[in-house]
């Protein structure tokens, strides 16, 4: 056992040698490896990892250097355990800066105690909360993902376009239910709406007739919901065409998934919704490099915004020609945005060589990144309707 | 017409669901009641040994399905039900024999016999989740509605719809008619007069000869089998889920409580009591107001006196009410 050990160890040192002549550099990653999203932080991990391997092999960054990924585990519900393991990452590892978190609620204890405090980027490729817009971050938070502040904008435009003024509105009674349902109604009653009643719904009941009956008292004809779609969400709207209290239903993107259509039927023709994505150039670009790449899904949720944070952390270190923490933070939005040439994935060669040249790209990624001002993804999202029991694209917002 | 609207709106979203679900808490609240009064302990485990009872149905329903064999319009769980409600017997009286047993021969008090109950409780509960999983099930087959909403509305030219499903119907039905049959066993047969002797006093029917092994198997296998009814008829209107079952057991509790404990009519007072309370007090009136009144004074407010999310605060209200006003509950039963 100790001569493993011993080996091991001398083992390790040498691979550590082989780096230590400055080819290396360091990038942390932080996702929820145990907890309740560790089913999606693998392929996460994984696109984020392929797109420091593509830029890696490319020979072009920084003359030759080699990304190495050093895993952290935010646990996704456990503050202080994030920010243990991003400050182990910051201050032990050195890393050039921080891809993720992933849920919310730790991101945001990893930017306020140790991406701010250090001066290290954080790119999130999944926290959704409206709060983190706002979050006291000095420039060096970004997100690929949308805030569902965007969603609830998006829903309140496609509502306003069909001409559908008034609505009832249940959210499944968590943050994410209550902060897309809050900005839903913001942005639905700054466009002239109404919310006739807007009601919290618990998961897992056998029995949604009360949440129903008063949701139907208020006297709206559509009824949106916020919720899950194997959850609560489907007996809410299972009990509403039961009793015939909605027939139109509007759902966002905890809500859209075959299961229900399977579970209502024909009823559901009809219904609209949002779900974050688009069918760009970038996304199908980003399924075959993912399937060529080896990755066991290629379609797998916030797999294309994981590869495009790792992206925008390569591209601004090389934009800046350095691996100094507070350059590569001031580079990033110029690579995100115009102007420049239109980068897509798989292209980061390309990328690379225009910025070593002293060029400009603008990286589009899987994910069409834009950045708004205070740097998270303006987001593009699908508006689905049902239609012959299928849910199909009408439009990319 | 106004008015017309304004009953079948009512009725759609009041009276319909409350009927249903006060006629399961009903079922429930007997079975607790029936231990109670003569076995004299709360069982805690009355809500899992329905989840058991809904259970074995749900796992004969998929082996009928399986044999392509259905029922008609109605659901195959019925078919299903009477193989369930035996099991559930065998199953009660398996864990009496196992736990009871023991502590009614070294005359335990009422808190440890309670303290059990709910020991079997946990144990049934990782019974079903082991066997069925954790998931939420439907088992409804056959015809879903005796009357859809919008069939309702261009038959009467009403602007409201009123909908009743099978599964509310048969709730009703079959509730009705077991407990005819129960108060009929209870009132005129000899096990019956037997086991409300012994419920009235131990001792003096023990003395007149009356067997209490038969009168506690009795008392069980009649509480099981309207365990494994009543959760499957939950089951069929709503969905099975164990830890739904689990929940139910506080509104089953007040339901018997509030009637009088110990009293058979009691509990079905009680279960339609709490269901309208439940329904009643989370509904929002105002759709219901604006049918009443002229146009001008339509409510702008939504005129619901609790949010939906305190349905469970409703039952544990009205069982404090109960206990503190009139602690033998509605219809005298015993004092808890």
């Amino acid at each position: 056992m100790k001569k493993l050990l011993l080996a091991s160890t001398m083992l390790a040192g040498l691979t550590g040698a082989a780096f230590a002549d400055g080819h290396e550099v360091k990038m942390g990653v932080i996702l929820g490896f145990t907890g309740p999203i560790e089913s999606l932080t693998p392929n996460m991990a994984g696109s984020a990892e392929m797109a420091m391997k593509e830029a890696s092999d490319s020979g072009e960054l920084l003359d030759g250097k080699v990304i190495v990924p050093v895993r952290g585990d935010s646990t996704c519900t456990d503050a202080a355990a994030a920010t243990a393991a991003a400050e182990r990452l910051v201050t032990a590892e050195n890393v050039v800066g921080i891809f993720g978190a992933d849920c919310s609620g730790v991101t945001t204890a990893i930017v306020n105690n140790v991406a701010v405090p250090n001066g290290v980027v954080s790119i999130s490729p999944s926290a959704t909360s409206p709060a983190l817009t706002t979050v006291e971050d000095k420039g060096f938070f970004f997100r690929t993902a949308p805030s569902d502040a965007r969603q609830g904008q998006i829903l309140s435009d496609v509502l306003k376009d069909k001409g559908i003024t008034n609505v009832a509105v249940t959210y499944t009674n968590n943050d994410y239910g209550k902060g897309l349902a809050d900005a839903f109604a913001s942005a639905f009653k700054a466009s002239g709406g109404t919310i006739a009643i807007s009601a919290p719904h618990e998961d897992d009941k056998a029995d949604y007739s009360a949440e129903v009956g008063a949701l139907a008292a208020a006297g709206a004809e559509h009824l949106a919901v916020f919720g899950y779609v194997d959850k609560g969400g489907k007996g809410i709207i299972q009990t509403s065409l039961d009793t015939g209290a909605f027939d139109q239903f509007i759902l966002a993107d905890g809500m859209i998934g075959d299961s229900l259509i399977e579970a209502i039927g024909d009823d559901l023709n009809g219904t609209i919704g949002t779900l974050p994505g688009s069918d760009s150039e970038g996304a199908a670009m980003f399924k075959k490099i993912a399937a060529a790449g080896g990755m066991e899904k290629v379609d797998g949720p916030y797999m294309p915004e994981s590869y495009d944070a790792a992206a925008l952390m390569i591209l601004a270190m090389q934009k800046a020609g350095s691996t100094d923490r507070a350059e590569i933070q001031a580079e990033i939005m110029g690579v995100a945005n115009a102007p420049g040439e239109k980068i897509y994935p798989g292209e980061l060669d390309k990328a690379l060589k225009i910025l070593a040249d002293g060029g400009d790209v603008d990286y589009e990624g899987a994910s069409n990144v834009t950045f708004t001002e205070v740097g998270e993804a303006a987001g593009s999202f699908k508006e689905l309707e049902v239609k012959n029991g299928k849910f199909e694209t009408m439009k990319i917002r | 017409m106004e008015i017309l609207n304004a009953i079948v709106l009512f009725t759609n979203f009041v009276v319909v669901p409350a009927l249903s679900y006060g006629s399961q808490l009903a079922l429930g609240a007997l079975g607790i009641t029936l231990i109670y009064g003569i076995l004299r302990f709360a069982n805690f485990a009355h809500g899992d040994t329905m989840a058991f009872g809904t259970m074995i149905v749900i796992l004969l329903t998929w082996l009928l399905q399986s044999w392509g064999i259905s029922f008609g319009p109605l659901p195959t769980a019925l078919l299903a039900l009477p193989f369930a409600v035996v099991a559930t017997a065998a199953m009660v009286l398996v864990t009496d024999r196992l736990v009871y047993a023991h502590y009614r021969r070294i005359r335990a008090p009422f808190i440890t016999m309670t303290m059990a109950s709910i020991g079997v409780t946990l144990v049934l509960n990782g019974v079903v989740r082991f066997i069925i999983g954790t998931d939420d099930r439907t088992f409804f087959d056959g015809e879903r509605f005796i009357m859809k909403a919008r069939e309702f509305k261009t038959w009467s030219g009403l602007n409201e719809g009123l909908a009743i499903k099978s599964s509310q119907a048969l709730t009703v039905g079959v509730a009705f008619i077991l407990v005819v049959v129960l108060f009929w066993f209870l009132n005129r047969t000899r096990t019956g007069k037997s086991m409300r002797a012994f419920s009235d006093n131990e001792d003096l029917a023990l003395l007149s000869g009356i067997s209490p092994r038969k009168v506690v198997a009795v008392t069980w296998i009649i509480a099981g089998g309207l365990a494994a009814i009543a959760g499957t008829l939950y089951g069929l209107d709503k969905s099975f889920g164990p830890f739904t079952y689990f929940q139910l057991v506080l509104p089953m509790f007040a339901a018997a409580i509030v009637g009088g404990v110990g009293n058979p009519l009691g509990a079905i007072v009680g279960g339609f009591v709490v269901a309208f309370s439940e329904v009643m007090l989370t509904y929002a009136y105002k759709k219901f107001a604006t049918y009443l009144v002229p146009p001008e004074w339509a409510p702008d407010g939504l005129l619901q006196l609790l949010g939906t999310d305190y349905k469970f605060a409703v039952s544990f209200f009205i069982l404090v009410i109960v206990l503190l006003v009139r602690p033998t509950g509605i219809l005298r039963g015993k004092v808890i």
